[in-house]
């Protein structure tokens, strides 16, 4: 123990340091609790070491000016505005699709209607592979984690009566981004609305899904480099846009730790970055557009950690290695969706609960968009009644427990700055090793990520296993009499051959030649150097399929397969 | 477990692990995949996105105890029975067909029917997994030798 505290704690006088030397004997001689999950109290969700009490000396090393400073001001540990949420509230963005374009529409007026804020759009699995709902590919998988988009006529249903100019969209497609934003744009001009009052923004992370979600399309290489079109392109024509939101979701529902998500998320923001000034764009053009999106699990003061450590990392790195001198740069955006893999399909009910925690947790950490699972999502996709109470949850968070009056309100917490400060720590440790293959490409071709986050994701399955933490209704209280709600949202067989039917109308119903020169015009630009997002647009607007313009792109850079390991 | 668990015949019990569709949730797999090979079997990961087809003919191949298919995108109905199907008509039904995922209670009943062996769901004890797959391929392979 040091004598005097530098930075965050007051000075560290003998009586204080007399107690503290009495607490630790007493400490000493308390057995610890036995029982039910006992054997997890001495680390995180994650495995970080916990005292079971912090004070000044666990924050002595820090600079209030340098590590902590104020909300709005390098290096925004505290928050990226002076006043946060006092000024304006998060924005309440339930991710939803299913079925048809259809359905999901209503779906989005039901939303809006109840308070929501902006959309947030979930694909199907052949959508976000790049097969049309008549594909043999697709067989069992249409409109079932998402909705069906072919073409854009369903683009056009899905945001049926919708003002494209005023409400903000997510769309969370990676793969095929390029072209969702293609069908995005034309649907927009189609009623007249010009793309540079688009705004929004298109999970457009290709690194994680070969880390992580694996809905991927072409290898890695060329995949980066179609993300770079759209960063030139959206930083050209579409000055509202977010470019590309990359994500740790994922990664952490894959199982890795909390450091993993947010050193992997990062390392894949700053590939991203590095390739498009490598295509020499200047940083400052189209960083302050760049957006992050972080899980919110179950383990409260590690995430908020982890929240608070991610926007100091980024702004260091994004000022001192990458030389961004607009402070728009440096500043961590980011949305937050609560854990879906921390929801148990034993008593579903007491998902809500743990939604308003890992809410609560986001808020604490200061995000600027919040979604909250429904209750049922790991059973079924989620009913109306279930998301209604999900975003009751957002509602009563931020107006009611009043969390959202102080900005960082655990700011100055020994424990958070401890545990904020060692997060910190281990996410370098990641990006050496990542620097070691040389960068995030090269440790994603190497399999690296992939490895850390299988090892992590079977050690906690472990714990639950030995019972050294508790699932309650999983490993503990559980109730043996349970029946499941037979209420359960299903997509019937009828919706994927209705969706078949209607991407064969659409092919009837179109000039072919047209398409056909379209797609011969976007395999030349996908061939050479050109930016491929005005050929895309061309590809759009002669109503060409998704499955067509991605073959078209898989016959110049192939589809990609994966090194099998576990 | 006794020293011989995963073992008849001398030769440990050996299992695929599937992935179907174009489901790419591969966490639970790899869990089950190495809590299956540290059981003392051999398992083989077939990696993503295979057909039906495809899974039957690796077990067929690799002369394979039991075959555990994931699917948490919700194209169960489809997959599942599909590969039941190619089971039936490759003349490999002795082989232990289970899976897992997020599989409404309802669907699961329905897939036992049609002759799924087990289905387990988020939350099921990787001992009890562990347990099914020890005892119905164990009996699979006393028939089969």
């Amino acid at each position: 123990m040091i004598d005097r505290a530098s930075g965050l704690g007051p000075d560290v006088t003998p009586e204080y340091r007399e107690l503290v030397e009495r607490w630790e004997r007493k400490a000493e001689r308390t057995p610890p609790r036995t029982g039910k999950g006992s054997g997890a109290v001495d680390r995180t969700i994650s495995d970080m070491p916990l005292k079971p009490v912090y004070g000044p000396q666990d924050v002595a090393h820090l600079d209030l000016t340098n590590d902590l400073g104020v909300p709005g001001e390098y290096p925004y540990t505290r928050g990226i505005h002076p006043t946060m949420y006092r000024s304006r509230l998060w924005t309440m963005r339930q991710f939803a699709g299913f079925g048809n374009a259809k359905q999901t529409n209503e779906r989005y007026h039901f939303l809006l209607s109840q308070g929501q804020m902006g959309l947030s759009v979930a694909f199907d699995m052949p959508t976000l592979m790049g097969y049309d709902s008549d594909s043999p590919k697709s067989l069992g998988e249409v409109g079932k984690c998402g909705v069906a988009i072919d073409s854009v006529r369903d683009m056009e249903t899905l945001f049926d009566g919708i003002d494209l100019g005023q409400i903000t969209t997510s769309m969370t497609i990676n793969g095929p981004a390029a072209i969702a934003l293609a069908q995005y744009i034309v649907t927009a001009e189609n009623k007249g609305i010009p793309r540079a009052k688009l705004g929004g923004t298109l999970q457009a992370d290709i690194l994680k899904e070969y880390i992580a979600q694996k809905e991927w399309i072409f290898p890695p290489r060329p995949h980066v480099r179609i993300i770079v079109d759209m960063m030139e392109f959206c930083t050209r024509e579409m000055p509202k846009w977010n470019t590309i939101s990359v994500s740790g979701y994922h990664i952490r529902e894959a199982g890795s730790t909390a450091a993993q998500e947010l050193a992997f998320t990062l390392a894949d923001g700053f590939a991203y970055v590095e390739a498009a000034t490598k295509r020499g764009l200047d940083v400052d053009d189209f960083a302050p557009r760049l957006s992050y999106f972080f899980n919110s699990h179950i383990d409260f003061f590690e995430e908020i950690a982890k929240f608070r450590a991610a926007r100091r990392i980024y702004a260091r790195h994004m000022r001192e290695k990458y030389g961004a001198r607009d402070p728009r740069s440096w500043q961590l955006r980011f949305h937050t969706q609560t854990a879906g893999c921390s929801a148990t399909a034993q008593q579903p009910e007491n998902n809500i609960v743990r939604v308003a925690f890992e809410a609560m947790a986001a808020a604490l950490g200061g995000t600027q968009s919040l979604h909250t699972n429904s209750m049922d999502e790991v059973l079924a996709l989620p009913s109306e009644k279930s998301v209604e109470i999900a975003l009751r949850t957002q509602q009563v968070l931020a107006y009611e427990t009043n969390v959202t009056n102080v900005v960082d309100p655990l700011g100055g917490s020994y424990f958070v700055e401890a545990l904020t400060d060692e997060m910190e720590r281990q996410v370098e440790e990641y990006f050496a090793h990542i620097a070691e293959f040389g960068g995030m490409v090269e440790a994603v071709e190497a399999g690296y990520p992939q490895r850390e986050i299988a090892d992590a994701s079977y050690r906690y399955q472990r714990s639950i296993e030995s019972g050294d933490r508790v699932i309650v209704g999983v490993n503990a209280f559980e109730r043996p009499d349970e029946k499941q709600d037979p209420n359960l949202l299903k997509i019937g067989a009828e919706i994927e051959r209705g969706q078949a039917r209607a991407v064969r109308d659409v092919r009837a119903n179109r000039d072919g030649a047209a398409v056909e020169a379209a797609l011969a015009e976007l395999k030349r630009a996908c061939a050479g150097e050109a930016n491929v997002m005005p050929y895309l647009i061309d590809c759009v607007k002669a109503v060409a399929t998704e499955g067509e313009i991605v073959d078209a792109m898989v016959s110049v850079y192939g589809r990609y397969t994966e090194t099998t390991q576990f | 477990m006794t020293a011989a668990a995963g073992t008849t015949n001398d030769r440990p019990l050996r299992v695929i692990v599937a992935k179907a569709g174009l489901d790419g949730h591969d966490r639970g797999a790899k869990v089950i995949a190495r809590a299956l090979r540290d059981a003392g079997m051999e398992v083989i990961y077939t990696g993503l996105f295979q057909t039906p087809e495809q899974i039957v003919q690796t077990a067929i191949q690799e002369d394979a105890d039991g075959i555990g298919l994931s699917i948490l995108s919700g194209a169960h109905m489809t997959l599942f029975p599909l590969v039941v199907e190619q089971l039936k008509e490759q003349d490999a039904a002795d082989i232990v067909f289970f899976g897992g995922g997020t599989i409404p209670a309802d669907d699961a009943a329905e897939l036992k029917r049609l002759g799924v062996r087990e289905i387990f769901t988020p939350g099921a004890p990787l001992s009890e997994i562990i347990a099914f797959v020890e005892r119905e391929c164990g009996k699979r392979r006393e028939l089969v030798g």
